[in-house]
């Protein structure tokens, strides 16, 4: 995995709550055995007309959205099915950021083992953001630091093994597989205490 | 040691290595489930890695999700309609093989949903950690274990280590005190639980339904309960083992047998949360105030019970975009409103119970014209024990479409789709927009509720056909 150390872009914003993973990323495309390509049917059912053209009243179609690497959410965003294939297609769109109050569990796991940044904020910060579509933040990672286009500056919580991984484009797996030593020690000393 | 919870008891005993504030604890897992949807990608990580499945002996693989329900499709009269599938379905049977993963392929009699087949093997059991590639993996938190969903990434590190990278939780009890009415049943309570805590209330946290309304419950109904703990957000549910849990278990194929199964036994009665342990979190529910509920917007927190109206959305934008999906209004009620389709099925309500809770109100009755009742048991095992039990013929001469088992249309993505714009009362987990189809308006109840409305072919109430 590639090192990731900031994000600097402008904002779309999507100021819905509770957004699931089945708006994503519907589960029609589900039956793909691979991860490339879900871009194109990021948020389908709402950023497409029914005559698959695009609906240009939806936040990802509006001109000024174009190349937005950050989407701001409203709270618990990613909530629902646990589809990896969620965090897939926003990256394969071009999102590298999601801004939210709230970001559910199963979506922040698979999104910082891809290199998609969940950054939660306070509710006034997002909701300064949420009525500046196309604010120009940036976020680093290292300092866990999200700056708004005053300057300001927000720190947001990150799990430090996931950032430091991040930042050095290290593999969790690769960690994991060394641990494989202890793994094995566990296994026996389990095995003997229940026989 | 101080007084412990449920929870902590179980991640302990799974601790490889404990986290600490630099590194998540390597967390060793007893069985991962596997299905065709969300372990692709998982494999060829394997592949392009050259890394075998480390514990094939802990890994179980069905294929479930986008699999037809149609008789000649399944068993190869013809072939599967839909290509992306078909080649779903082949890829978990070359991987099975390859990895030398056990596979409950389309034309075993023990395949289904994976969070039904588990249970029903007997290989779900108290105290160990359960996962899948698949949020509803709460549903094995019934029998008193650390049951939770995960990604791909992660289905491929269960695969390579049998452990997974994990922070730990928090801890959340749910009280449930007093007996259920005539009529309200374990989805309406789980609902109620939700619609109090919210369907992102239980972010972080792992739930504990206790009290003794949950003692009383029967196994398919905790299932039920803890099914839905990913609706309130929440990273696991689980309720003790007891002796409903235990006589459930007892002879089932991957439960311990003989002197194991007494070994077992005396390590699954320690597991429970001692008296005075502290919760992170708590909520006090009374269930003798629980009425049957249907949801009546767009995420399963938005749910009512059925006699109520609909709450007025005022400013909240959210709420009025949610409404207009639905083409609901503020102020309408909600029993009497039309619906198009029925669906009895899914790893929250497709299990023998459920079907026969359906059976009993659909017995001697019609589906109105023009409704569509499709009813999906949740395992091959469990049509066998409808079709034995009498209930299949209930259902076919009330003019409900019967199926082989399957997700279906939980999730639409067999094919199993409900049409834009159409109403489609539920039994199954999640109303999300689009979940059932591009359009098609969800509205998730219990398997009571959905035979009353299917008989009527508009919300009913239940309590009036019982």
């Amino acid at each position: 995995m590639q090192p990731l150390r900031m994000v600097r872009s402008r904002t779309v914003v999507l100021p819905l709550t509770n957004v699931d993973t089945d708006q994503i990323i519907p589960a029609r495309f589900l039956t793909t055995t691979t991860k490339e390509g879900l871009g194109r049917e990021l948020f389908s059912d709402w950023r497409y007309r029914s005559d698959g053209t695009p609906d240009p009243q939806f936040a990802l179609n509006r001109p000024e959205a174009q190349g937005a690497q950050v989407l701001v959410a409203g709270r618990n965003f990613g909530c629902g099915s646990s589809r990896e294939h969620a965090p897939w297609a926003l990256l394969d769109y071009g999102i590298r950021a999601v801004i939210s109050t709230e970001i559910a569990d199963i979506f922040r796991g698979n999104a910082l083992k891809n290199g998609l940044l969940p950054v939660t904020v306070d509710e006034s910060t997002a909701a300064w953001l949420l009525a500046n579509p196309g604010a120009c933040v940036s976020i680093d990672l290292e300092a866990a630091r999200l700056e708004l286009p005053n300057g300001t500056g927000v720190v947001f919580p990150i799990e430090a093994f996931a950032r430091h991984c991040l930042l050095n484009g290290i593999d969790e797996l690769g960690y994991l597989r060394g641990k494989l030593p202890d793994i094995e020690r566990y296994e026996s000393t389990r095995a003997s205490r229940e026989s | 040691m101080s007084a412990s919870t449920l929870f902590e008891k179980i991640w302990r005993a799974h601790e490889v290595v404990p986290e600490s504030a630099a590194t998540p604890a390597v967390l060793y897992i007893d069985l991962h489930l596997i299905h065709e949807v969300t372990s692709p990608q998982a494999f060829s990580l394997l592949r392009s890695l050259g890394l075998k499945v480390r514990r094939p002996d802990r890994t179980l693989a069905t294929m479930d999700h986008s699999t037809p329900t149609q008789s000649d499709q399944v068993f190869g009269r013809v072939p599967i309609k839909i290509d992306a599938a078909a080649r779903q379905v082949r890829q978990l049977e070359e991987n099975a093989a390859q990895f030398g993963v056990e596979l409950f392929g389309m034309r075993d009699a023990r395949r289904g949903i994976v969070h039904v087949i588990s249970p029903e093997l007997g290989a779900s059991q108290p105290g160990m950690t359960i996962v899948c590639g698949d949020s509803h993996t709460s549903t094995h938190g019934a029998f008193g274990n650390l049951a939770f969903g995960i990604g791909s990434t992660e289905v491929g590190h269960v695969l390579a280590t049998q452990c997974l990278l994990q922070r730990k939780p928090k801890t959340f009890a749910v009280n449930v005190e007093g007996e259920l009415s005539a009529g309200v049943t374990a989805k309406d309570l789980i609902l109620a639980i939700i619609g109090r805590i919210g369907v992102s209330g239980g972010t972080g946290h792992v739930l504990e339904y206790r009290g003794s309304t949950v003692r009383a419950l029967s196994m398919e109904q905790r299932m039920t309960v803890c099914n839905m703990s990913i609706e309130a957000g929440a990273r696991a549910g689980m309720i003790a083992p007891d002796e409903t849990t235990f006589e459930y278990l007892k002879g089932l194929p991957r439960a311990p047998q003989g002197e194991a199964w007494e070994a077992s036994l005396a390590r699954w009665r320690e597991l429970k949360s001692d008296p005075g342990a502290a919760f992170d979190a708590c909520v006090g529910i009374d269930a003798s105030g629980v009425e049957p509920m249907i949801t009546y917007g767009t995420n399963p927190g938005m749910a009512v019970p059925i006699g109520a109206t609909i709450p007025e959305c005022g400013t909240d934008a959210v709420a009025a975009k949610a409404l207009g999906y639905m083409g609901f209004r503020g102020g309408d009620a909600m029993l009497g409103k039309p619906v198009d389709t029925v669906f009895i099925g899914s790893c929250t309500n497709g299990r023998l119970e459920d079907l026969r809770a359906a059976a009993g109100v659909l017995k001697g009755r019609k589906v109105a014209p023009g409704v569509h009742l499709l009813i999906v048991p949740g395992s091959q095992q469990v049509k066998r024990q409808a079709e034995a039990a009498g209930l299949a013929q209930v259902f076919k001469s009330a003019g409900a479409d019967w199926r082989e088992s399957g997700c279906s249309m939980c999730l639409g993505m067999n094919g199993d789709t409900v049409g834009a714009g159409r109403y489609s009362l539920s039994t199954s987990n999640r109303n999300f927009e689009g979940r059932q189809g591009v359009g098609a308006r969800t509205l998730l109840a219990s398997p009571l509720t959905a035979a009353a409305s299917a008989v009527r072919g508009r919300i009913t109430d239940p309590r009036e056909l019982l």
